[in-house]
């Protein structure tokens, strides 16, 4: 009746899981019981599940993403502390079996579940306002992207509380990641919280390149479009290209686990090296779809606050389509040991040294934009500032990296796991708080506390660089990643430098949660009502903060690049246009929150192997997606009267604010 | 927030492109772009096949399982259902709900078709013992073909759907970016399978 899931399945035997579990439920029966309480229910699912409103959409990811960082931090620091303890002979507090769940829990939830949510979010958030769009290309889409994402999320940490998660590293090699070694539910659990969430991923991909195609304002070519939008546009295409990689994978992957077949096992003709191909082949792209949306956040970050505009536009946007079509072709670096031989290696060491040529390319736009400029040095700046120098670094032992022979001696060392937060880091982590800082008053109407926002800044600059540097230095000495224990003791100081890293990020973090606290607090203080706080220069600060659902009253005309900035410069009100029209706009929709959670049934079923539950979750999914497809009531007209009201509103707020 | 729903007829005149994007179009555009993720799936399982063909681990290789005259049949079934849903477009751009919905049936009987063949196929290799966990070969086989069939399968699921819409709400802006958006899906796993045949079953004989 319930396949492989009984009681057995709470992990009772391991007291760090069973706090950790019961203040999860705890935590939840309290949020479920203060949403009745207060009857927010009706609220939360008319103004925000079921919206179609790409704001509100780009607000829950990141929400999510920021709950999630919390739990993939609690992660890392559990890590580092079982690493500072667990030398010379001593085991630690915690066992192999769970320190392996935790790396992999690491891996998985920081790149799936924080970094990919808070890049979509921005995207969701930005995009459409800078291009002078009302929506996205296809809004029940997105809405439905967001919540398979959610569920998946979800499932994740179901994982915590019922059963396991995998053991197997965040890319669960095979055959490791096989029936025969992972007999338990670990790999399944990531098998389907991945496929759920790439799929929406996949949505969310070709409707933002649709999006972006198909929907810019009267005016924007392609080359005015703002650098955040063109790194959102790159990163989408590789998102197309790369994340269909990973559902075939995984679904690869399910069918030798749940069918015997063998396509990544050791026998009958399986080939394991196949697997880690495959998943670098989408692995390697999706770095990219992480940081090149990161490069925008700081363009527009130092544009804006430098006061000129961005050196070298075009160069960045070739640079940023260079890295685009680079991206697919260096995956074999990250398995130079796998033998194919030195032609091969050369081959993918020169193309990864190439790839780091736009990415210099870059840099050096940023520092001549910087030059003879006025900058301000607000907090998204210096998140930059430390991201250009942090990058750099991280970049250059990227390049030691690709160089195939010393690959062979540091592969799998703590080099790599350096290396990669050196660069994920420093450049996605610091670019999302950036544009956070950045964009949020857009989101809310107000501005964060710039004195905690700086606090943060310098906790995480310092905490990484004291977590980070000791790996490389013992990287040199021969320490590979994923230790639960080591017997050489004089290692120990090291990792206790790196332990007092991981809580100056701690801190840095917890800065961050303290400046939501104090500004959500002083909003009326920090109220930002021209809709313009920084005195920038693209299309999303021309309406107001938060802008109305509809965006923009009257479609903008854009004549250049950076058409905002140039406008006030001319001293050019846009001519106030009385003459409002009816707006079209489509309906919140009930589908996308119902047939993800048809889709998580069917995932936990499948996990579980409970099949009268899984035909259940597989009919749900179909069904209610074609009900959604029967449903002609999706759009509606916002009367010109009503948008008049809307827009006289903000104007006189505007008047008594000046 | 205003919350009225008003039809699109009703506002046809007023709006002109001033507030409309091309929506059909865009819709169309949207689903040429998830074709091409699409085909990024079936070529990771070409190379995937590409790989392990060879891995047969004793038992069978292409040559001694697959029986071209049963494969043509299906195939011919399938290129000609591609030619049937073109005269349904072709009657859906004339207006003509009761011959696009003639033209509908015959693709889907023309599917099932294509799919009994298959199903015949799959069983009598299972039968034999040849089953997909048999070699890595055959698993890469099955696992090739098997997704195409299932994307068959949703294909005769949608047109379904797109006969109960034709039959309840007829031609119009709603339907009719579905049925190109449909013919679409279903003359790209036409020409998925013209790969498949002549990548897996031909090459797999010669």
């Amino acid at each position: 009746m319930f396949g492989k899931l009984s009681l057995e399945a709470i992990p009772l035997h391991d007291p760090i899981i069973v706090v950790v579990g019961l203040g999860m439920v705890v935590g939840a029966i309290a949020l479920l019981g203060a949403l009745t309480y207060f009857r927010k229910w009706g609220w939360l699912w008319n103004e925000w599940f079921t919206s179609v409103d790409h704001k509100k959409l780009g607000i829950m990811y990141f929400a999510v993403a920021l709950v999630m960082l919390l739990r993939g931090f609690a992660d890392a620091i559990m890590m580092r502390s079982q690493q500072a303890l667990a030398a010379g002979g001593s085991m630690g507090f915690l066992p192999p079996d769970h320190y392996d769940q935790i790396f992999t829990a690491h891996g998985v939830i920081m790149i799936f579940f924080v970094a990919m949510p808070m890049v979509i979010g921005l995207i969701n958030l930005v995009v459409p306002l800078q291009i002078g769009a009302r929506d996205v290309a296809f809004p029940f889409l997105n809405n439905l992207s967001f919540w398979l994402f959610a569920v998946s999320a979800l499932l994740i940490n179901i994982s915590l509380v019922l059963g396991e998660f995998a053991k197997t590293g965040w890319l669960a090699y095979a055959p490791l990641s096989g029936i025969e070694y992972s007999p338990g539910v670990g790999v399944d659990y990531w098998i389907w919280a991945l496929q759920i969430s790439g799929i929406g991923t996949t949505l969310t991909g070709i409707n933002f390149f649709v999006t972006i195609l198909k929907m810019r304002t009267k005016g924007m070519t392609m080359f005015r479009m703002p650098i955040f939008t063109w790194t959102a546009l790159c990163a989408n295409v590789l998102i197309i290209a790369s994340f269909p990689i990973l559902t075939a994978t995984i679904a690869l992957l399910t069918l030798d686990r749940y069918f015997g077949m063998n396509f990544f096992t050791n026998e009958l003709g399986g080939n394991v090296m196949m697997y880690v191909n495959l998943i670098w082949a989408w692995g390697h792209p999706e770095v990219y779809i992480l940081i090149l949306p990161a490069f925008g956040v700081f363009s527009e970050v130092i544009a804006t606050f430098a006061r000129k505009r961005l050196f070298g536009y075009h160069t960045m946007v070739w640079a940023t389509v260079a890295i685009t079509v680079l991206s697919f072709i260096v995956w074999l670096h990250h398995f130079f040991t796998m033998g194919a031989g030195a032609n091969v290696n050369a081959f993918f060491g020169i193309m990864t040294m190439i790839i780091a040529i736009p990415t210099g390319v870059k840099v050096f736009n940023w520092i001549f934009t910087i030059f003879r400029g006025r900058l301000e040095l607000t907090s998204p700046v210096l998140w930059t500032l430390g991201f250009i120098i942090t990058f750099t670094l991280g970049g250059m032992t990227g390049v030691m990296l690709a160089l195939p022979a010393a690959n062979f001696v540091l592969h799998n060392s703590l080099f790599v796991i350096a290396h990669f937060h050196n660069v994920i880091i420093g450049g996605v982590v610091f670019g999302m708080l950036a544009g956070l800082t950045y964009w949020f008053p857009k989101a809310f109407g107000f501005t964060l506390s710039e004195k905690w926002g700086k606090r943060s800044f310098w906790f995480w600059i310092t905490g990484f660089y004291t977590a980070f540097m000791p790996l490389y230095v013992l990287s040199f000495y021969g320490a590979a990643r994923r230790m639960q224990s080591y017997p050489n003791a004089e290692w120990q100081p090291w990792m206790i430098v790196a332990w007092v890293g991981s809580v100056l990020i701690a801190i840095g973090i917890a800065c961050t949660l303290i400046q939501f606290y104090v500004s959500i607090r002083d909003r009326h203080k920090n109220q930002d009502v021209t809709g313009d706080p920084w005195d920038a220069r693209t299309l999303e600060w021309s309406t107001s903060s938060p802008p109305p659902f509809y965006n923009f009253a009257h479609e903008p005309v854009v004549g250049d690049i950076d058409s905002f900035w140039t406008q006030k410069q001319r001293g050019i009100e846009q001519a106030e246009e009385k003459d409002y029209k009816d707006i079209h706009m489509p309906k919140n929709t009930w589908a996308g929150p119902i047939i993800s959670v048809f889709a998580m049934i069917f995932g936990f079923a499948m996990i579980w192997h409970i099949w009268w539950l899984a035909i259940v979750g597989a009919v749900g999914t179909l069904v209610s997606f074609i009900a959604r497809v029967f449903n002609d009531d999706i759009d509606y007209y916002v009367p010109a009267a009503e948008v008049e009201r809307i827009e006289q509103a903000h104007l006189k707020r505007l008047e008594a604010h000046s | 927030m205003a919350t009225d729903t008003m039809h699109h007829g009703a506002h046809a005149d007023e709006h002109h492109d001033h507030d409309h994007h091309d929506v059909a179009g865009t819709k169309v555009f949207g689903f040429w772009v998830y074709l091409m993720s699409d085909l990024v799936i079936f070529g990771t399982l070409f190379a995937t096949y590409a790989v392990l063909m060879g891995g047969t681990a004793g038992g069978p290789s292409g040559a001694d399982i697959f029986e071209l005259p049963l494969i043509l049949f299906g195939t011919f079934a399938l290129l000609i259902s591609s030619f049937t849903f073109g005269m349904g477009v072709l009657a859906m751009n004339a207006n003509r709900v009761g011959q696009v919905k003639m033209w509908l049936i015959v693709t889907f009987v023309l599917g099932l078709m294509f799919l009994g063949m298959e199903l015949y196929e799959f069983n009598h290799l299972i039968h034999e013992g040849y089953g997909p966990d048999r070699s890595a070969f055959l698993s890469a086989f099955f696992t090739l073909v098997g997704t195409h069939g299932l994307h068959v399968t949703f294909g005769m699921i949608w047109i379904l759907v797109m006969l109960v819409q034709l039959q309840t709400k007829g031609i119009n802006p709603a339907t009719r970016p579905r049925i190109l958006c449909l013919s679409l899906f279903w003359h790209f796993l036409d020409i998925v399978w013209i790969c498949v045949f002549s990548f897996v079953y031909l090459m797999g004989v010669l």
